[in-house]
């Protein structure tokens, strides 16, 4: 096996352990600190994929905006469900068994394509994806539609979010 | 060099794994918690196709990058939801939150 090899065996093995970790642990707050750990090893296995973009944007955005939003909105509900009670509904063995089987139907898919055990061609020297990615983003040729679509997407989010999320009586009467 | 195959299936099962996730916890953060890890495996496909494709064509990355924007905003209204749901109802368990059924 070569180095590669080895290094995304363990990061696989990590993720996918971390990611068990969050659908399975009881403490919310664990499960959004193992969901951390989770991000952590993709932002990894983009950067064997040289993809080093996208693997600052997991890090930025995910681990430091949207684990955080995780956390404080676990620490806003905690009151109801602590650590007590169930905390899988009773028809938890139909997901798993679920699961599984989504899990053989992609294997199975995947063993009949053809492509499957092809490398990856040689990254040409001197290429930036960076600057690249950046054209393709801004050019009329490229991709700005979707660009600018998803601006609005995130616009409409943030204000929907604080409407959602306001309640007009907490200034007068405290709940 | 990792043959994509490797990326592929493990893909899949961080996939499977929050689609377990998303199917069995009672709690709704938990719940988006699985759609997290679900939107992450469909990220490392993007990425693994544009690695094992044709470099120059930055397609998958631009997918990434839109899915990054649409989990974020995803993330922000589930959670905005959540709260209000809390603050009227006094309950985060997904099964509990029944008013539009009848």
């Amino acid at each position: 096996m070569t180095p590669d090899q080895i290094v995304f065996i363990i990061v696989a093995l990590v993720t996918l352990g971390s990611g068990f970790m969050v659908v399975v642990t009881r403490n919310l707050i664990h499960a959004a600190l193992w969901l951390v750990a989770t991000l952590f090893g993709v932002a990894i296995v983009y950067t064997l994929l040289n993809a080093s973009f996208l693997a600052v944007v997991q890090v930025v955005v995910y681990i430091g905006a949207i684990a955080i939003l995780f956390i404080f909105a676990v620490m806003l509900t905690r009151k109801d469900m602590r650590d007590s009670g169930p905390q899988h509904n009773k028809n938890w063995w139909f997901g798993a068994l679920l699961a599984v089987l989504t899990f053989g139907g992609l294997f199975f898919l995947l063993q009949g394509w053809s492509g499957m055990s092809s490398t990856a061609p040689a990254y040409p020297s001197g290429f930036d994806a960076i600057s690249e990615l950046g054209n393709a983003l801004t050019s009329p040729t490229g991709y700005v539609l979707p660009f600018e679509v998803a601006s609005v997407l995130l616009v409409a989010a943030l204000v929907g979010a604080v409407y959602v999320a306001f309640n007009p009586r907490s200034g007068k009467s405290e709940k | 060099m990792v043959p994509i195959s490797w990326y592929l299936i493990f893909a899949a099962a961080l996939f499977c794994i929050g689609l377990f996730g998303v199917l069995s916890r009672r709690n709704a953060v938990a719940i988006l918690l699985g759609v997290e890890l679900m939107l992450n495996a469909v990220n490392i496909n993007l990425a693994a196709f544009w690695r094992y494709g044709n470099v120059t064509q930055m397609a998958g990355q631009v997918f990434a990058i839109i899915v990054f924007a649409v989990a974020a905003a995803e993330v922000a209204v589930g959670l905005a939801l959540v709260i209000s749901v809390y603050r009227r109802r006094n309950t985060v368990v997904a099964d509990d939150i029944d008013m539009m059924k009848w």
